[in-house]
């Protein structure tokens, strides 16, 4: 064979091998968690606060892979992620206690969803309840006055959405053969920046909306927001170590209890302030031990504790995989 | 607003031309031969060959994503490996995507080299091996287009390296995984900063093939 070919070839192997160790190494040579989470927390760049921080201090790189709620869960399922960070209440009960995959839950944060829209308000829904909210805008639509976009990814937010129709009286199935309901089927600064084009009103989670509101991105504006129906609730999770043992569910453990501590608790609680004039997210361990805000507290024991043996949980005893310390 | 934030627009465009350079390197490795394979040896089934690779010129990315996916994906069968969300995942799957690229252009690029060339090597005494590398040679600037073309392909797509990548920051986001998620998270400054060296990179390569096609 000829010399010259042996060299190139062997050259262009090394070039390889080196451009791999190079962009591998650093993350192969300190531990990793790999996080499925929802958009909105991610969207608004808290948890790449969290990563760095968390980085600097106990040297664990956190890799997070952003999806809705429903593919977080999905992820969650393949064995693709050590842990999960998601909104929906519902789909964490499936998945723990019937999925069986979902262990050491704890609730971290908490905001709400808000009703956004232009500021002319077509539809004149605003300082109304959620639900009589959503009739007017329904009435509004069919009129051609007003417009929907809803999230359509089966993401935390969606889910919301659709438990939201479903007590006014709709069915988001049949709305969405309505032209004046869009569904957007992307993530949500997606979402409100296709409803600010559209001049409609769409539900959002908080802190994205402030964060692409103070940044001058969208002007729709805040016209239901902080009641009982539209409350938000954050949760993390470990992938159940018996499912998946190749999982770093050691890691997965700590990096919750860390989330719990005072340390991530005031991380998440100072998030934003700085640049909002307010939290984005906040946080729930102090308001639900102490009961620092009574209301607040109620709310989320109504709506986010699971179910199990006719009481109600944040994590039912069976699924707490021998971290028990964490539900005192 | 994001402001302009040097170190990672680096360390993000730094991690795309190594991923993507890697990747046309080693589809090199294969490709290569196997045009030389085609152009030179009359097989059964040669033009079937040929039609494949030239049919598979524009496989669209999200479907090679999501194919590698459910190879890669921890219970699939190449799990073990464990190149889901990795660089060495895109590494691969760009490799594969860009395959048919390097076999199809440098295949014509090697048949389109007078005959005459191969019979005078042979009359002059070379093997079969060293008469494909005398052709190879003539052949030598349609052979780098096809490269240069394959590495455009490779680092302007976007399925594969997010599908397979995951967008992991600091790991595994290259400058479009960047440029189409970022904008969802409003940063479109640094969006757009980042699709100028995108582009600035594409066009100049652009520009070194047609000169290259022009002399």
């Amino acid at each position: 064979m000829n010399p010259k070919i042996i060299v190139a070839a062997v050259v262009i192997a090394i070039a390889i091998v080196g451009a791999v160790v190079y962009v591998e190494l650093p993350y192969r040579s300190s531990p990793k968690l790999q996080i499925a989470t929802t958009t909105s927390l991610y969207d608004t760049g808290l948890l790449d606060n969290i990563a760095s921080y968390y980085k600097e201090h106990y040297d664990v790189s956190l890799f997070f892979i952003a999806a809705g709620t429903g593919q977080a869960i999905q992820q969650a399922k393949m064995g693709e992620a050590d842990l999960l960070l998601v909104h929906a209440p519902s789909s964490e009960n499936t998945f723990i206690q019937s999925d069986n995959m979902g262990v050491v839950r704890k609730i971290f944060a908490y905001n709400f969803f808000v009703i956004v829209g232009p500021a002319d308000d077509p539809a004149g829904i605003e300082n109304l309840t959620p639900t009589v909210a959503l009739q007017k805008i329904v009435q509004a639509g069919i009129a051609g006055n007003a417009k929907w976009v809803s999230r359509g990814d089966g993401s935390g937010t969606h889910i919301k959405e659709n438990q939201l129709w479903v007590k006014a009286g709709f069915n988001m199935s049949q709305l969405r053969e309505n032209s004046w309901y869009i569904d957007a089927a992307d993530k949500m600064g997606a979402t409100l920046t296709k409803a600010n084009e559209m001049r409609a009103y769409t539900l959002s989670d908080m802190g994205t909306y402030l964060k692409f509101y103070t940044d001058g991105l969208i002007n729709l504006q805040i016209l239901v927001g902080e009641t009982k129906d539209l409350l938000n609730v954050y949760s993390a999770m470990a992938v159940n170590p018996t499912a998946y043992p190749e999982l770093n569910f050691d890691g997965a453990v700590d990096f919750i209890k860390w989330l719990v501590s005072d340390e991530g608790q005031n991380l998440i609680g100072n998030f934003g302030v700085s640049d909002y004039g307010q939290p984005l997210f906040y946080p729930t361990v102090r308001l639900l031990e102490e009961n620092t805000n009574p209301t607040i507290a109620g709310w989320i024991r109504d709506y986010a504790l699971l179910s199990y043996d006719n009481q109600k949980w944040e994590c039912p005893p069976p699924y707490r995989a021998g971290q028990d310390d964490l539900y005192r | 607003m994001t402001c302009i934030d040097e170190p990672m627009l680096l360390d993000i465009t730094l991690r795309s031309l190594l991923v993507s350079g890697s990747a046309t390197l080693l589809a090199m490795l294969w490709s290569i031969p196997i045009a030389l394979t085609i152009s030179m040896r009359e097989f059964m089934g040669k033009r079937v060959v040929k039609s494949v690779f030239n049919a598979l010129l524009g496989i669209p990315t999200v479907a090679l994503g999501l194919i590698l996916f459910i190879l890669f994906a921890s219970r699939g069968p190449l799990g073990p490996l464990h190149l889901l969300y990795t660089p060495t995942g895109i590494i691969i799957g760009q490799a594969i995507l860009i395959t048919p690229i390097i076999v199809s252009f440098t295949t014509s690029a090697l048949e389109s080299v007078d005959p005459e060339v191969k019979d005078l090597t042979r009359t002059l005494g070379a093997s079969e091996r060293q008469a494909s590398f005398a052709i190879l040679g003539e052949a030598k600037k349609g052979t780098t287009l096809a490269i240069i073309a394959a590495f455009n392909r490779a680092i302007a797509e976007l399925g594969v390296a997010m599908m397979v990548g995951g967008n992991i920051y600091g790991y595994t986001q290259v400058l479009t995984t960047k440029i189409s998620t970022g904008v969802t998270r409003g940063e479109t400054v640094l969006c757009l900063e980042l699709t100028v060296i995108l582009l600035a990179i594409v066009f100049s390569l652009t520009l070194a093939m047609n000169l290259l096609r022009r002399d």
